[in-house]
């Protein structure tokens, strides 16, 4: 194991690189696309409603594989030449975003009504109150399941591996296949997976424990 | 056009259905299996049993923390080291059972803690034994609360059969990638048939976890 | 239908069965102690890993679920001559990337999967002697500026390969400036090479010969820049195994079942002289 962490290091740090950086843009595009159609969803308007629904019930249920490899063979031929990294944090922002919209739209339903109904009595545009008074509120509920999705995130960024995105998964396939000692590669890389992952998911039972005080 | 009416003849339809049968199969007995075993750890997670609860605490951790596609690289590499050599269809049941009782022992704990600890006492003054007020009052109820959440952890590892496709497990998306691999023309006809294949029986299942959670509630 | 239900209740049953045996007991006798050649003799049958992606050595034939090529037929052959005409050949599908942990696991009890034998391989397998002799070459598409292995030289050019595949690090030597995108198995990189994810797609000729005949837009170009001898992989200190492979080997090729097997399958590729091959 040691011999593996010495002698690829530089990979296994260009692959966690890769992988922060994948997840991280995954996380700031998915929360803000999630969040415009998890507010679709709660908008009198019916068609932006069932806009709204038809995207997170096709994205939520196809598989995270798909789509990326969707992104990574298809829209190059059609429509822009994108690298693997790019069409796999294109559909980990995709997949991800349907998680997020289900959440956040949650979120804004548990906010009490008066509060829209208060604002709008007091002169605010639906747009106003829905970003200043019910947003806000909504967040705070939705902050430990979103936590949980970023950790989410960067579990389901080992897909990029699939599609050649030079992630930590991507690395360790291709050391587990040059040094051929496969467990101790995937070890290590485990290893690195966790040292993400693990932390940040005691953080957030700290703090969903704290909320829910 | 005529891509797709070839590309969806008899011959790669049946192919493709052979996919999707072994994709059902190792969500079927995955499922069943990780349920139960999810459920035993998050029990054994709850009931504080000295040293027990600790180490099952740790090792779903750890499990919980880790991309799936590396459980399936150690249940299909490095079982076999262990003295145990599975096949590649088990191997993969093995792994996705690994992680989601994993997943689901954290849902069914959080489940129990959110059932009202008056439930508990009520039961237990009522002359049921710890272990009885648990098994007959407070589990079911915690199913109840998360049956949402363990449905669409199941939904999840239907789509994250997908992922096995890298150590050649004969399911949907290989059976599509071999396809498409002989014939080009036939990539995005295969791409819309597994999308809607996984769609109809991931939208199926949320569709009757809304019905389920309407008729329990 | 009712044989699937029963195989999804044999499968469950087992799962049960096996979850209690694997807390049960821990080590089992270790694989390295046992004789392949004794328990194939016993059962049968041979455990060959092949690849199913790989037109011409091992390709999945979507109409009956058969694995098809080059590979399969010599396995087949082989599979005769040590067990006699009623010997059974299994093949379990490999990658480049699966196949090595699964014959050292003992999943499989050789592989022939266009693996070339390579110094580094031999630390870890032993190989049979040469079955057939590549050389490593380029795809692109047809036009393409990339003429040889000295275009690709150059940055940001993108090459695909196979990971676990020896020219992945043959042509990490020969342009190691281009960048070397890895997937998973060849139909992957085939299809990654029509998105246009990288230049040429590298690996041995005789597997890109296949693809260009699939793919008529593509053609091989450049030669061959390396020497990639295939070999069979056994696992170590299975010398008797070892020695019945190689004894196969040399008999099929006195008789001209091998060159029968050549003809079949390279008799009428374009590029490929298959008589110069002929053994």
């Amino acid at each position: 194991m040691i011999t593996i962490l010495t002698h690829y290091w530089s990979e296994l740090v260009q692959g966690l690189g890769y992988t922060l950086l994948s997840s991280l843009i995954a996380l700031i595009f998915s929360t803000m696309i999630g969040t415009m159609f998890a507010i679709f969803e709660v908008l009198p308007n019916r068609l932006m409603r069932v806009i709204g629904r038809v995207y997170i019930e096709i994205f939520r249920n196809i598989p995270l594989l798909v789509i990326a490899m969707f992104f990574y063979v298809i829209i190059p031929l059609y429509v822009a030449k994108i690298d693997g990294f790019t069409a796999g944090t294109i559909g980990l922002t995709i997949y991800t975003s349907s998680f997020i919209a289900e959440t956040v739209r949650a979120g804004i339903q548990s906010v009490d009504p008066g509060q829209m109904e208060g604002a709008r009595a007091n002169g605010m545009t639906y747009w106003q109150a829905m970003s200043k008074i019910v947003l806000p509120q909504a967040f705070k509920i939705v902050i430990p399941p979103l936590g949980n999705q970023f950790i989410n995130l960067v579990k389901n960024s080992s897909v990029l591996a699939f599609v050649a995105g030079f992630d930590l998964m991507y690395q360790a396939n291709s050391i587990a296949s040059l040094s051929l000692d496969t467990i101790n590669s995937y070890m290590v890389v485990g290893g690195f997976y966790l040292v993400i992952t693990l932390p940040l998911s005691y953080y957030m039972r700290h703090l969903e424990k704290q909320l829910a005080k | 056009m005529q891509n797709f009416i070839d590309a969806y003849s008899w011959v790669n339809l049946r192919f493709l259905l052979e996919g999707l049968w072994v994709t059902v199969e190792v969500s079927v007995v995955s499922i069943i299996a990780s349920f139960i075993i999810g459920s035993v750890l998050g029990v054994l997670r709850y009931v504080k049993i000295k040293y027990l609860s600790a180490v099952v605490g740790f090792v779903v951790d750890i499990i919980r923390n880790l991309p799936l596609i590396l459980i399936i690289f150690f249940t299909y590499f490095g079982l076999p080291h262990l003295g145990f050599k599975p096949g590649i269809l088990f191997a993969t049941i093995l792994a996705m059972t690994i992680f989601e009782s994993a997943m689901l022992a954290e849902i069914i704990r959080s489940g129990i803690l959110a059932v009202d600890s008056g439930q508990m006492e009520g039961a237990r003054a009522n002359g049921m034994t710890y272990v009885q007020a648990l098994w007959h009052i407070v589990f079911p109820q915690a199913i109840k609360k998360t049956i949402p959440t363990i449905v669409s952890q199941f939904i999840s590892l239907i789509k994250d059969t997908s992922l096995a496709t890298i150590i050649v497990l004969p399911e949907l998306l290989n059976h599509a990638q071999i396809i498409y691999g002989q014939n080009s023309a036939y990539i995005i006809p295969m791409f819309l048939m597994i999308a809607l294949m996984y769609f109809i029986i991931c939208y199926a299942l949320s569709v009757l976890s809304r019905v389920l959670d309407k008729r329990l509630a | 239908m009712i044989k699937k239900v029963t195989r999804l209740v044999r499968l469950l049953a087992l799962f049960g069965i096996v979850t209690v045996f694997l807390t049960a007991c821990g080590q089992r006798q270790s694989l390295s102690k046992q004789d392949v050649l004794q328990n194939d003799r016993a059962s049968n049958t041979i455990t060959w890993g092949v690849k199913a992606d790989t037109k011409l050595f091992g390709l999945m034939d979507v109409k009956d679920n058969q694995v098809k090529g080059f590979d399969v037929d010599i396995a087949k052959a082989i599979t005769k001559r040590i067990l006699g005409e009623n010997g059974r050949a299994k093949f379990v599908q490999v990658t480049s990337q699966t196949r090595i942990p699964l014959l050292k696991n003992g999943n499989i009890d050789a592989i022939i999967a266009t693996m070339t034998i390579t110094p580094e391989r031999e630390k870890q397998v032993d190989f049979s002697k040469s079955y057939f002799d590549a050389g490593q070459s380029l795809l692109v598409k047809k036009g393409s500026p990339v003429k040889s292995v000295k275009d690709l030289d150059k940055a940001g050019t993108k090459v695909l390969g196979v990971t676990g595949a020896n020219s992945v690090a043959n042509i990490k030597k020969s342009a190691p400036k281009a960048r070397v995108l890895e997937l998973s198995d060849y139909a992957q990189a085939m299809t990654a090479l029509k998105s246009g994810q990288g230049a040429a797609l590298t690996t041995d000729n005789g597997i890109l010969y296949g693809m260009a005949t699939q793919n008529p837009g593509y053609e091989v170009v450049g030669g061959t820049f390396t020497k990639e001898p295939y070999g069979i992989a056994i696992n170590k200190g299975q010398t008797p195994f070892k020695k019945s492979v190689n004894q196969a080997l040399a008999e099929i090729e006195a008789d001209g079942t091998y060159n029968r097997i050549l003809k079949k399958w390279f008799g009428n590729v374009a590029g490929f002289d298959y008589k110069e091959a002929a053994r």
